[in-house]
């Protein structure tokens, strides 16, 4: 997913009035925007629409790769070959992610380095989703109905969004993610069809996730910083209200035919708006979260910059093996 | 001077045989195997492709955006090179 990024602020960021570097550049820019145009990667750019998509971008990535250990930390426990099957393909899809979307924001002038050097000094942020723990195998089920259900409902809007490769990547993206949606709901089926106990652990893991998946369409629309902008741009087409309503509406129907029920007892139908209403999200837990205090947060990030580090051999004797190839080969020749 | 990343490669696939290979992302590797590799791990994942380019980013010699209008308008006023500028018969039309 995880376009919630695009609502928190960042320390060094790009707060002030937009710059015009280049009034002629700057309406031949805007033209293209508004005819709905897209912006590719050596096209002139208003540095700060060029700040803002390193930023949206990369913290998708990073997302998407400490998205990958709550979700790894059951593929030795799946319960059945068919099962850790899938979960292993749905990991490597959402490592595939990152790097789709790391090679995008790369295209702004970024380096691969820079990026993940701001993820493990915790600069930049990711998803406050992946700061839940994944507490039994129900989990893994409801990662891939409600988490990647909402993060589905955030992308498919910016396969069209104004800049070429990161539109590009979600296109692909997006392909990807149905799977994953699918295969968590048909764990729960599964599940459901099973013992009391097992009926009991979906609707446990279906309390504790239905509200940090609502959260993940960030805060709501008078309150977000970057939204009016972002959508000036093209980057942001649908607000975050209208797409958290829109999940929900959408998840009843799927929340009914599997059994559960979701922990909101103000949860209902509102015909006169034609939508379902919601109680109120806790905000205080969200931003506690963002702002690194929720349950996982020390250990993610632990776990991204250990395996970056007891990675660091493998690729500096990668580099100096084909340093010497190319030694050879040149002393050869 | 002491490279610490691996270089950049664009990847190219070719989805079946009659189609062109088409750019599709990125990868960072240390050589041009491993770029093979990676490529085919992370833009073929579910038989997306049968062949597979990669060319270190950097070899790419790529137009100056600022350039379109010189290199591409000159097209613009030659319609006289489409064939339906050329109004036939309606009898023979369809030539």
């Amino acid at each position: 997913m995880y376009t919630q990024a695009l609502d928190i602020p960042q320390q060094s960021a790009d707060k002030g009035p937009r710059v015009v570097e280049n009034p002629e550049y700057q309406a031949e820019f805007d033209a293209r925007i508004d005819a709905g145009g897209y912006i590719e990667a050596k096209d002139w750019m208003p540095e700060a629409y060029r700040k803002t998509l390193i930023r949206q971008i990369s913290q998708h990535a990073h997302s998407e790769i400490v998205g990958m250990l709550p979700e790894g930390n059951w593929i030795t426990r799946a319960p059945t070959l068919k099962r850790k099957a899938i979960l292993l393909a749905k990991v490597q899809d959402e490592g595939g992610h990152g790097l789709y979307l790391y090679a995008a924001a790369e295209t702004l002038g970024v380096s691969r380095d820079e990026l993940l050097e701001a993820l493990h000094s915790g600069r930049a942020k990711y998803s406050s989703i992946f700061n839940y723990p994944t507490l039994t195998w129900a989990d893994i089920g409801v990662i891939g109905w409600l988490v990647d259900g909402a993060a589905i409902m955030n992308q498919i809007p910016l396969c069209k969004c104004s800049y070429g490769p990161y539109a590009r990547a979600m296109v692909r993206i997006c392909k990807e993610e149905s799977f994953h949606q699918r295969q968590g709901y048909d764990l729960l089926l599964a599940m459901m069809k099973g013992t009391e106990e097992q009926r009991e652990m979906v609707q446990d893991a279906v309390n504790r996730w239905w509200w940090p998946s609502i959260m993940m369409f960030g805060p709501h629309d008078k309150d977000s910083v970057h939204s009016g902008q972002s959508a000036r741009w093209g980057i942001k087409r649908i607000s975050n209200d209208d797409l958290r309503q829109k999940f929900v509406d959408a998840t009843v129907e799927q929340a009914k035919v599997l059994g559960v029920t979701m922990p909101d007892p103000e949860l209902k139908w509102n015909a006169e708006r034609g939508h379902h209403d919601f109680g109120a999200i806790d905000w205080d837990e969200f931003w506690n979260v963002v702002n690194g205090h929720g349950q996982g947060n020390v250990d993610r990030l632990a776990a991204r910059v250990k395996a970056w580090e007891d990675g660091a051999w493998v690729r500096e004797a990668a580099l100096e093996h084909e340093r010497k190839r190319a030694a050879r080969e040149h002393q050869a020749a | 001077m002491e490279r610490k990343e691996w270089p950049l490669w664009e990847v190219f696939v070719r989805s079946r045989n009659g189609l062109d290979h088409k750019h599709c992302g990125s990868v960072h590797a240390p050589d041009a195997k491993l770029a093979l590799q990676v490529a085919r791990d992370v833009y073929t994942r579910r038989q997306e492709g049968v062949s597979i380019w990669v060319v270190q980013a950097d070899h790419i010699v790529a137009s100056d955006p600022d350039a379109k209008p010189e290199l591409f308008d000159p097209a613009e006023d030659k319609i006289y090179r489409h064939p339906t500028f050329y109004q036939l018969p309606d009898e023979v039309n369809h030539m």
